[in-house]
């Protein structure tokens, strides 16, 4: 889900990793850090460690906390669901904080994500266009993430489900459908009543025939107790 | 000694320094205590580590119980000259001195100022001198377990600003370097850098180092204390990163430390279990259950196992202590991700003796359920702080709660969100497949909600491992073609592989008894 991603940025990045990983409790690194998140936005990029590194910082000193990249850490977090990211980041942030306007409405977005009401997702991020575009990526991220929780349930899933999940519509919809089936091995089935059908890649989790499973292995201290025997 | 964590402080409003004189002559040294410093002395000159461990565990203990119960040892200028003044002895000493005081009475704001000068002191010769000794890994762990709880315990105190008096004001503002959490940090990670203990740890994987083969004591010649501290500086980081509420991070410091393994920090019964407590609680709170789950299941089989070896010792309550604290944990774990294979036999009778009741509770969701989650995460949780310095700005307010009130809130924030789940879980385990529609009308909701209930059960029992990976915790799940859903049950495997090797056992033994018999 697009984590760590040092090789493709340029020199001064790596050294903020570095700063992370060697010199991480130290408040002259707060410009830095800072710098390094308005560059994961415009680069889309993402480092989780830096960002937790820096709300730690602000926890440490919260008269230096700067509300506006706090909330760029969020929604960069946001992008990363399905991993735990953003409550990670909320765990960090004094409960005062949280109450302001703009956060309330992030936790209302994740919340939405976490219980799979995509429905009120999209219709929530339309009423916030001005949060949720600061960050580019951001729309196609939650579509990754959508398609992701589609994938964990659906063996095949009718199309107004899958349009409703990812917020595509009509032609739009066609053109996106066309290149998952070309490129991503989705397979597009004529509906009989309800209409269209999408198939979508068998994985362990939708087709639990193919889950690998630890069955009867035995570890190998176990059977050196019948050594002696043996031998 | 080791750290009572739950060491509630009294209030700091009467005058603690009075308490403490009354009967206490700083200056007086018992005949037992000036045999104990001499002898302790010698013996740590001499790195004779055994000796040291046992005046360290049980003469100190002893000592402390017959003469300072509730007053604090004799001050180290009446005792250096037993010592030849002997910088780092008296460091030790004063350390000691310390820990005894904040476990038997309350400290001062002046005396809490003072230890905190007493490890700079002693960390500062560690870090920077060749130190020649050796010291038993008990006293090297609770030297780290009791900085970072003298650092929990100030963060508390200093917390509750309504009641502070003038001088404690003036105090607080005058020495705004005492247990700064930065200092306290960098402390810890200078062990862990300057000890080496990383590289050491990879290259013993490769047989080019010895540590854990010898316990972290050095054979050849040199000393333990830098090595062993900054290997356990690496449990007190973890300690740190919990109390801060960063998880990540703390596992990320713990990461060096293979805990399926024995090691150095299963050498100290405190060093092992604050590993697991801790590293089991950030589990929890990142969602990885079913990683939480393991490792509680394995360290309470091996207190139950070990617990009466340990009734003796200094250590033996807070053992007890935290054993429940884990049991509380293992319950809301399984409450959140029901697991049926995981947890040992003893452990899991134990559970339910405990927890049995809560648990069905806490199953059903609905208020008494939030009630009962609220109030084994509070029992069983670190004790959290605010790291940042006070506002001295009136009116004065109390808000060492904060941090706690914010971590228990969005872990219940997390558990409502599971809150459909367990309905759908008991449907599931009923049918093997049940249209979209039926399933909505059972649950009384619309096929819209379903869908969300449906997506919400596969989001939240597949989590994503330390490594990107999604792994399945689902004990029961499903998966949906068109509207049809299809309940796939994880069946428990007959494990032949292990059947045989406990006959072929069985049978051995057998043949080995009749070997044994003679005909007449």
């Amino acid at each position: 889900m697009g984590r760590e991603t040092p090789k493709q940025q340029q020199q001064v990045s790596y050294t903020v990793e570095q700063l992370v990983a060697v010199n991480p409790y130290n408040p002259d690194i707060v410009p830095d850090l800072e710098n390094y998140v308005n560059e994961q936005v415009s680069s889309q990029t993402y480092s989780l460690d830096a960002n937790l590194c820096l709300l730690r910082l602000y926890q440490f000193e919260p008269e230096r906390m700067s509300t506006q990249i706090v909330a760029r850490i969020l929604i960069k977090a946001l992008m990363a669901m399905p991993a735990p990211d953003f409550s990670l980041c909320l765990f960090l942030i004094p409960e005062r904080v949280q109450m302001e306007e703009q956060f309330k409405t992030l936790i209302v977005l994740s919340h939405y994500l976490e219980t799979g009401r995509f429905r009120q997702f999209w219709d929530e991020a339309a009423k916030s266009r001005h949060i949720v575009e600061a960050v580019p990526g951001f729309e196609q991220a939650i579509q990754t993430y959508a398609i992701h929780v589609l994938s964990l349930t659906y063996q095949k899933i009718p199309r107004p489900v899958l349009a409703e999940a990812i917020n595509i519509e009509g032609l739009s919809l066609d053109k996106f459908l066309e290149h998952q089936a070309a490129n991503s091995g989705w397979i597009l089935e004529k509906g009989h009543v309800r209409g269209q059908l999408i198939v979508l890649p068998r994985n362990e989790f939708n087709h639990p025939e193919l889950k690998k499973s630890a069955t009867d292995t035995v570890p190998l201290e176990h059977v050196t107790r019948i050594f002696p025997i043996l031998g | 000694m080791a750290a009572n964590y739950d060491y509630e402080e009294a209030p700091g409003t009467y005058d603690d320094a009075n308490r403490q004189d009354l009967g206490y002559d700083p200056n007086f040294v018992p005949d037992s205590v000036k045999s104990f410093v001499v002898h302790l002395y010698r013996h740590i000159r001499e790195k004779n580590v055994y000796e040291i461990h046992q005046m360290y565990e049980i003469s100190f203990q002893t000592l402390s119980d017959r003469l300072f119960k509730d007053t604090p040892w004799p001050s180290v200028d009446a005792v250096a000259h037993y010592v030849d003044n002997d910088q780092v002895f008296c460091l030790l000493y004063r350390e000691m001195w310390f820990r005894h005081l904040y476990a038997r009475l309350s400290p001062t704001l002046k005396q809490r100022i003072d230890s905190w000068d007493n490890y700079c002191s002693l960390f500062q010769v560690v870090l920077h001198r060749v130190v020649n000794m050796q010291l038993p890994n008990q006293w090297l762990w609770d030297m780290v377990d009791e900085f970072v709880y003298q650092f929990q315990s100030f963060c508390q105190y200093r917390a509750k600003m309504k009641n502070k008096t003038e001088q404690e004001i003036a105090l607080l503002r005058q020495f705004d370097q005492a247990w700064n959490v930065y200092g306290v940090l960098n402390y810890l990670q200078a062990f862990v850098e300057k000890s080496n203990i990383i590289q050491i740890l990879e290259q013993e994987k490769e047989g080019g180092e010895q540590f854990t083969a010898t316990d972290g004591y050095d054979y050849s010649g040199g000393s333990n204390v830098l090595k062993v501290l900054g290997y356990f500086s690496m449990v007190g980081l973890l300690r740190v990163h919990c109390l801060l509420g960063d998880y990540q991070t703390g596992l990320k410091c713990l990461l060096p430390i293979d805990i399926s393994q024995q090691g150095v920090y299963t050498s100290v019964i405190g060093s092992h279990i604050a590993t697991i407590y801790h590293y089991g609680f950030a589990n929890l709170m990142m969602r990885r259950y079913v990683e939480a789950i393991r490792e509680f299941n394995k360290i309470l089989l091996y207190i139950y196992k070990t617990k009466q070896y340990h009734q003796k010792s200094p250590q033996y309550e807070q053992i007890l202590k935290k054993n429940e604290q884990m049991y509380a944990l293992l319950a809301i774990c399984l409450s959140l991700c029901p697991q049926t294979k995981l947890v040992e036999e003893t452990v899991n009778s134990q559970l339910r003796e405990k927890y049995g009741e809560k648990m069905a509770r806490m199953q059903r969701y609905d208020d008494e359920a939030f009630a009962i989650y609220d109030e084994l995460f509070s029992y069983a949780c670190p004790k959290f702080i605010t790291p940042s310095a006070p506002s001295f700005e009136e009116p004065l307010v109390n808000y060492n709660q904060d941090a706690y009130r914010l971590q228990l809130k969005l872990f219940l924030y997390e558990v409502k969100q599971q809150q459909l789940l367990s309905g759908v879980r008991t449907f599931l385990k009923v049918y093997s497949t049940i249209s979209l529609a039926k399933l909505a009308n059972y649950m009384e909701v619309d096929e819209a909600t379903l869908r969300s209930i449906l997506f919400t059960y596969k989001h939240k029992t597949h989590s994503v491992d330390s490594d990107g990976k999604i792994i399945s915790n689902a004990d029961v799940d499903f998966y949906i073609d068109d509207d049809m859903i299809h309940v796939v049950e994880s069946k428990p495997v007959k494990r032949y592989g292990d059947y045989f090797l406990r006959q072929i056992v069985k049978l051995e033994g057998v043949i080995t008894d009749m070997d044994r018999i003679k005909l007449e």
